[in-house]
């Protein structure tokens, strides 16, 4: 039993092992976020850099975020209970009129994993309602999910949205877009604060955003 | 590359690989033997950044042969791209979203997905290499459990018939029982990609 075996288990996407191994560190008295980020977030750190390299793909993506999961659902009240502090809270969803949620459920695991706080509003989800969970929740970013083109001028919608009630609503985010309709282009055109090509890049940027202090 | 027929066609038709079978028989069903048929891969749907560029490519191509182009891509999840690709081009937009909106109809689909939000759609393409292209494709053969994943939204599988055979449908009835959706048969034929053809 070590962190080492819950690191090679998350990559070899043995769910029920991850459960297994984290909870017996748990027991054992072995330190919570040693656990947290020794043995899940730099097993996803690593799953996410393969899957930017090309080399790893969405399928084995979703299962290593899913054991992740696993872990997490162990971890997460401890870490509660001891009062650790998120790197920061995001506002997750997919924009109104789109039903799609794979993307975005990967988005959510992988910055779970990364240690944020992470409210995920689901799918088809109002501009009303992203603005909502920010102010209840004092989120530090919204991220905002899209397959389908038509979806686009809903994103851009939301985007708008949120930028008018940073202004005169008492809120403080900032806006990253992600989706395969959706680049760089279009992120900056809708005035998104940022735009990731994919889930571990969308981490990385988040972290950055936190890292500038917003 | 596909000639549609034999002699000296002076109309490239740029589509993707997957419904490369119904425009040349489109075009041979017509006997349209002025054009020729050029395709991108089919995969690219998975890299859609890559296609409007890779339409671009094509359209000199065929120009610099002297070639009448048409295209016969819609956004396929380029984002714009696409359309500003073709604007720049000087080469007529298909319109549409995607081919299944432009097999069914632009108000006809706007209906099926207003119906049901949650349709997942396919052609006969789609329905001959869905276990290749779809269900191996998201790992489903060696990741079972992703299934509800990817499709736990979605409430059916609409198949979007371009041309009636039994094999297909049959192909079709185990891809809907093989990611656990009902599935709803709908007969398109080559719709939008026909009429738009007819007109050049």
């Amino acid at each position: 039993m070590s962190i080492q075996e819950i690191y090679d288990a998350v990559l070899e996407y043995e769910e029920e092992d991850v459960a297994e191994l984290v909870q017996a560190e748990v027991d054992a008295g072995t330190d919570i976020e040693k656990i947290l980020n020794e043995g899940l977030i730099s097993a996803l750190d690593v799953v996410g850099e393969k899957f930017s390299a090309g080399t790893l793909f969405v399928p084995e993506m979703l299962m290593a975020a899913e054991a992740v999961q696993a872990g997490l659902e162990i971890v997460r009240p401890l870490l509660v209970d001891k009062g650790a502090k998120a790197i920061g809270t995001v506002v997750l969803g997919t924009v109104k009129g789109d039903l799609h949620d794979i993307g975005k459920n990967l988005v959510g695991m992988m910055f779970e994993g990364a240690g944020f706080k992470l409210i995920d509003l689901g799918t088809d989800v109002d501009p009303e309602e992203f603005i909502s969970a920010a102010q209840e929740n004092d989120a530090d970013l919204i991220l905002l999910s899209g397959l389908l083109t038509t979806s686009m001028p809903e994103m851009e919608k939301a985007v708008a949205a949120i930028r008018k009630a940073n202004e005169n609503r008492n809120l403080n985010v900032k806006t990253m877009v992600g989706g395969p309709p959706v680049n760089a282009e279009f992120a900056a055109k809708i005035g998104a604060d940022g735009y990731s090509i994919d889930a571990p890049t969308a981490v990385d940027d988040a972290r950055a955003f936190m890292a500038a202090g917003i | 590359m596909m000639d549609s027929a034999a002699g000296n066609p002076s109309t490239l038709v740029i589509c993707c690989g997957a419904i490369a079978n119904e425009i040349v028989t489109i075009i041979r069903a017509n006997g349209w033997d002025h054009m020729k048929v050029e395709c991108l891969p089919a995969k690219l749907h998975n890299q859609p950044d890559a296609l409007p560029e890779g339409v671009r490519a094509k359209i000199r191509s065929g120009r610099a042969r002297g070639e009448e182009v048409i295209v016969l891509y819609s956004d396929c999840g380029t984002g714009g791209a696409m359309a500003r690709v073709l604007e720049e081009e000087g080469v007529e937009n298909i319109g549409g979203s995607h081919c299944y909106e432009v097999f069914t109809g632009s108000e006809p689909f706007k209906a099926l997905m207003e119906d049901e939000p949650g349709s997942f759609f396919v052609t006969d393409f789609l329905a001959r290499h869905f276990e290749k292209l779809v269900f191996n494709g998201l790992g489903l053969d060696r990741f079972p459990k992703l299934r509800d994943v990817y499709f736990g939204k979605y409430r059916r599988m609409v198949y979007l018939v371009q041309r009636e055979n039994a094999e297909n449908l049959a192909r079709a009835e185990a891809a809907a029982d093989s990611i656990g959706l009902d599935l709803e048969v709908r007969h398109t034929g080559y719709g939008g990609f026909q009429k738009f053809l007819e007109t050049k």
